[in-house]
């Protein structure tokens, strides 16, 4: 069994409106940032797990977000699964 | 008739249902806590408004995990009616049960305040009272209830006839300046291809008394009841 570090990026579905994103980019154009585009707000969920190996991690940390971490009408998601230094 | 209302952590409108089934009814209510695996010999199941789990995650992603969801979906199987509104709505896209979800309103802002639906169906287990083209005047409260499906998927629930509810303006006219939070084709409420499962997001509930400012909700209660009778 390894510790993995894992992190799940979960933003709103390309190309669906993100009302949230707009008002966001609106925010920093209105204190002056320019050059600001395609803003979207999201959540980051960051556990650790244990597995056998990076394949089984990946797999289950992929089922966790098809059933509970994203919704996958309308959210996508990016996993990033990180093997810990043995203590 | 003994019609059953889901409490959920965070649930706010269970009170509304219950008593919407118990005084505009006279039916039978009971309260069903989200831990339990019994729906103990219910004829409709109600998932309620409300907050459930703080919203956390994504709106109704945790309830529809919840302990008495593997009975709901056992219940809804076998034809039993369920309704869920608002938060109930959102709890059973999540579970699966009705196919999009609901996202922030497009406006950013909660919308609390009066709507007008249009009744597109009249022919389902929760609207047989109404008559098709009718004008109803509900309250709606939230933020998060801006219906979104694929656009085939969309399709699919139009070419069904499962679109129950749209938003419209008092002349029952649908268009963009009456949709309250972006919902795609101004789509209020929707029902599942088998016609037993119900989701929608304004609160009938809320609307069963001239105190309240509508009767129309009515209704809806009377619908169910009706059906239930028939079967």
């Amino acid at each position: 069994m390894t510790d993995y570090r894992v992190e799940v990026r979960v933003t709103p579905r390309r190309g669906i409106l993100d009302p949230q994103g707009s008002a966001v980019q609106g925010a920093l154009k209105s204190l002056g940032f320019g050059g600001v585009e395609d803003v979207h707000v999201g959540r980051l969920i960051r556990f650790t797990l244990q597995a056998d190996g990076d394949a089984e991690a990946r797999e289950r940390v992929d089922a966790m977000c098809r059933q509970l971490l994203a919704n996958p009408v309308t959210e996508d998601y990016d996993v990033r699964v990180e093997a810990l230094a043995a203590a | 008739m003994k019609i059953g209302v889901v409490t959920f952590p965070g649930s706010n409108c269970d009170y509304d249902c219950y008593r919407a089934v118990k005084d505009g009814l006279g039916a039978e209510a009971i309260y069903i806590w989200h831990k339990e695996h019994d729906l103990h010999g219910v004829d409709a199941v109600f998932l309620p408004g409300g907050f459930s789990y703080g919203d956390y995650l994504r709106a109704g992603a945790i309830a529809a995990h919840s302990p008495i969801m593997r009975e709901v979906k056992a219940f809804a199987a076998g034809g039993g009616p369920v309704a869920g509104i608002c938060n109930g709505f959102q709890i059973l896209c999540e579970a699966g049960m009705l196919p999009g979800g609901l996202m922030r309103n497009r406006t950013l802002k909660f919308r609390s305040r009066p709507v007008h639906l249009l009744v597109e169906r009249a022919d389902t287990a929760f609207t047989s009272e109404y008559a098709t083209g009718d004008v109803l005047r509900i309250p709606i409260a939230h933020g998060e209830g801006c219906y979104f499906a694929a656009p085939e998927t969309l399709d699919e629930l139009e070419a069904n006839g499962q679109v129950v509810f749209r938003y419209c303006d008092g002349e029952g006219l649908v268009s963009p300046a009456a949709n309250p939070n972006g919902s795609a084709r101004s789509i209020a409420g929707i029902i599942n291809a088998a016609g037993n499962v119900l989701g929608m997001m304004p609160h009938p509930e809320r609307a069963i008394e001239p105190l309240l400012g509508s009767t129309d909700g009515l209704g809806f209660f009377r619908s169910l009841a009706a059906h239930l009778a028939r079967v």
